[in-house]
């Protein structure tokens, strides 16, 4: 549980920061000043999607890191406890949610830029690696259950779908907002706030996806 | 106003209009229908566990009496009451119903940042209901593993409900969570973004700063409930070991090997305490509004109060493990929960002494959403004075799965919760429906709840001295328990009946003042915040016409020195504020001193 109350410890910090910011110094009973206009609250650059986003990536690592916790907690307690051999495909697999997320890196860029040839490009190479990366972990899946390392046989084995589970249902829910990207694309719409947040949420995912992996791996 | 600030149309959002009556309220997008709705689903499961409640008090009262309870649907009832009462009624009714009917309008905003997804939000939440009530009717009945659903005994056969019926209430407990999340980020994008000119973070109500920090605890608690479950059900249905440790069932070996209950237990408790304070700041949030309107006077430490809402709330996450003082952890982890858990008293204490120095000297009016805030005062600290017991190891221990544990979370965070949710119905239920409730009938109802849940808890914490144990569906010939808890555990099914049906003549009173009513007029209490001043009552689609309201000041602007009005409205700017002396003679006059 070190790990998960570390992190809800900085994102509590990050709330009572932005709360001290707003509360310290202020006068809550004073009226405003006559004469003097109440302004606009919430800053220009913070869209509902956006702070939508960012809440959504709150609650997804406040899952990730209690199912980590969990992890590490039954690795702890439990006895029976067998070491797993990673399939070598996940190295690939790696690679693979790299290049997606380089890839949406490049749309949102273009789409910022206007560019509308690279933007199509970017967003269809980011779909496509993506797909290609959900394909990877289910072929993980089905070199481990064939060499008998199954769901049941161990817990190592049934933390590890149950983690990449967890992390390919959240990418396919990115796969929905990227595939209504793609359609507005189709039909002409404005689309480069739709792409920042596919962006954002790709490069989160392969963060997530590092963590992960490299958990798997060293223990 | 003046003419040389430019016009208040903030930033508009676009409203989905339907016009047929399945549009409007059953498919609706407005957060106050959503909100109703919520209410609504809410109070009839919330009925299921009352009178779960009833048969359960009936067997302890007069045990072997009634033929239609047996062990095991006792221990059903148990579970499905304590279940449906935290989450399915407190959790949906003070976030669902209040946070959705009040956010927008007492930030100023028109609606929901995501009004579909908050849709989507009321269906889940029916769906959770639905699945939890066909776990009624599948063969063997709901689950019967006591609320917390503690493996291996909740999977285990032997146990009732363990085929359907524990898995309908772990799928149940799954879409619930689902359909906060998509509430829950609708409730905390709304007030970060949608709060209207003039609505500083420091001018917020603090209904909203309470349904925000349990909004947000929630976000963060929820997960750990649905990771849990997601390993219970994996355990169950597709033979992992989680949770489940090598064991022999009614003498069979089942088939699992060096699961952990225990992790169980660290997640469920992880979600489990935030929990509490998810029930229970909304509920502080909200008292603090109804005593201040109903003392006429600005409430105490209106920074601190914020504060304590966050540091309770951070607190929360630190304090689990005194769920599990008897699990045998290690009594030095012990005692680190023992102190944090104590540390949460000084927050709360900030808040109590807040309230009471908010009734020091005010003008009090006795209303009834007033009677239910002083009574929820006088509840909420005498459960918080039994945790205080609780939270030490040393007296825990002892007093570990007694009577005493039932009195002090009832106490604390059923009856408490429940006494301000009443408060706020009585409060909003004006603006809601447009009529005033029954007067008498709702005195009837308050000192009925009020007294009567006193009688069937207070009781119970000698019981727990006297080490009555709980979820026993009889006791027998037993010789540590005396004659006069037999006599008490009568009295107190009495009392619970009496409470109930208290609670029936709640009911009626709302549904007979909605026609019968006196119309209540825009703004009866004569409150400050922004959803009182709304140019139609009940708030139209849309919430404030033409042009959102403009704030100027807090909202517990009550008796203002020298304003002529014995509050001024946050949407009130200085210049029209009038002053007592001369607001004949001189008209609009100009700001005023801070007090």
């Amino acid at each position: 549980m070190i790990l998960s109350l570390a992190l809800l410890t900085l994102l509590m910090a990050i709330l009572g920061g932005w709360l001290f910011r707003h509360s310290w110094g202020a006068r809550p009973w004073e009226a405003q000043v006559a004469g003097q206009a109440p302004q606009r609250q919430a800053p220009p650059g913070a869209t509902p999607a956006r702070v939508g986003l960012g809440v959504i990536l709150a609650v997804a690592t406040s899952l990730f890191a209690l199912t980590v916790s969990a992890y590490l907690m039954r690795l702890e307690l439990g006895s029976d406890w067998r070491p797993l051999a990673m399939p070598g495909v996940l190295w690939v697999n790696t690679l693979l949610l790299v290049a997606a997320s380089l890839a949406l890196q490049r749309a949102w860029r273009a789409a910022r830029d206007g560019r509308a040839r690279a933007l199509r490009t970017g967003l269809a190479w980011g779909g496509g690696l993506s797909l290609a990366f959900l394909v990877g972990q289910g072929l993980a899946w089905w070199q481990l259950t064939s060499a008998g390392a199954t769901l049941q046989a161990n817990p190592a084995g049934s933390f590890f779908y149950l983690l990449t589970l967890l992390h390919g249902l959240h990418l396919l829910g990115g796969l929905v907002a990227w595939w209504r990207a793609w359609r507005r694309l189709g039909r002409g719409g404005d689309i480069v706030a739709g792409v920042e947040l596919c962006a954002l949420y790709w490069h989160y995912l392969l963060v997530v996806w590092g963590v992960l992996f490299a958990l798997l791996l060293l223990t | 106003m003046a003419e040389s600030r430019g016009p208040a149309v903030a930033e508009e959002m676009e409203l989905v209009h339907p016009k047929t009556f399945l549009g409007k309220y059953i498919w609706s997008q407005d957060a106050k229908v959503i909100a109703i709705q919520y209410g609504l689903t809410a109070t009839a499961i919330g009925l299921v566990a009352l009178a779960l409640s009833i048969l359960i008090r009936l067997q302890l009262g007069f045990p072997g009496s009634f033929s239609l309870i047996d062990p095991s649907s006792y221990l059903q009832y148990v579970t499905m009451h304590g279940m449906i009462m935290v989450v399915y009624l407190l959790t949906a009714f003070l976030l669902g119903a209040f946070g959705n009917y009040l956010i927008p309008l007492m930030i100023g905003a028109r609606d929901m940042a995501f009004p579909f997804l908050n849709m989507l939000s009321y269906w889940f939440y029916l769906a959770s209901v639905l699945i939890l009530v066909a776990s009624f009717f599948v063969p063997g009945g709901p689950t019967g593993g006591g609320w917390t659903l503690y493996p291996p005994q909740v999977i285990s056969p032997g146990t009732p409900g363990v085929g359907g019926g524990i898995l309908l209430m772990l799928v149940s407990l799954i879409v619930f969570i689902a359909g906060f999340t998509m509430g829950g980020l609708n409730y905390v994008v709304t007030v970060l973004q949608a709060r209207t000119r003039g609505m500083t973070l420091m001018r917020l109500p603090l209904t909203v700063w309470g349904i925000f920090m349990a909004t947000v605890m929630a976000l963060l608690a929820f997960p750990a409930l649905l990771v849990a479950v997601l390993m219970l059900l994996c355990d169950m249905l597709l033979g992992t070991s989680f949770f489940m440790p090598e064991m022999l069932n009614l003498g069979e070996q089942a088939g699992h090997e060096g699961g952990s209950p225990l992790l169980y237990q660290h997640l469920f408790w992880f979600f489990g305490h935030p929990e509490v304070y998810i029930v229970a700041l909304p509920a502080f949030g909200i008292v603090s509004d109804v005593l201040a309107c109903h003392a006429r006077k600005n409430i105490f430490g209106y920074r601190m109060m914020v504060w304590a809402l966050i540091l309770i709330g951070v607190l929360s996450f630190v304090v689990w493990a005194h769920h599990m003082f008897v699990s045998g952890m290690n009594p030095y982890f012990g005692f680190l929960f023992a102190t944090t858990t104590l540390i949460i008293a000084v927050p709360t204490a900030i808040k109590v002494y807040n309230w009471v120095l908010t009734l020091w000297r005010g003008n009090i009016r006795l209303t009834v959403p007033m009677l239910f805030a002083i009574g929820f005062l006088f509840t909420f600290v005498n459960g918080g004075l039994s945790g205080l017991f609780l939270g030490n190891v040393t007296v825990d221990v002892p007093l570990s799965d007694t009577y005493f544990v039932v009195g002090h979370f009832h106490m604390v965070m059923a009856v408490a919760p429940v006494l301000v949710i009443y408060a706020g119905l009585y409060h909003w239920y004006p603006k809601v429906s447009g009529r005033m409730f029954h007067q008498g009938m709702a005195k009837w109802h308050f000192w009925l709840t009020f007294l009567g849940t006193y009688v069937v808890y207070f009781p119970m914490h000698f019981m727990g001295f006297a080490g009555v144990p709980r979820r026993y569906y009889a006791y027998g010939e037993t010789a540590f328990i005396p004659d006069s808890v037999i006599t008490l555990n009568m009295v107190i099914t009495l009392a619970a009946i009496v409470v109930a049906a208290a609670q029936l003549l709640f009911l009626f009173n709302m549904a007979w003042s909605l026609r019968h009513g006196k119309p209540a007029g825009a703004n009866p209490w004569g409150a400050t915040t922004l959803e009182w001043q709304t140019p139609h009552t009940p708030p139209r689609h849309g919430n404030f016409g033409d042009e959102l309201p403009v704030v100027y000041r807090w909202a517990y602007d009550y008796s203002v020195p020298g304003a002529a009005e014995d509050f001024l409205p946050q949407n009130q700017p200085p210049e029209a504020v009038r002053s007592a002396d001369d607001a004949a003679a001189k008209g609009p006059d100009g700001g005023r001193e801070a007090p």
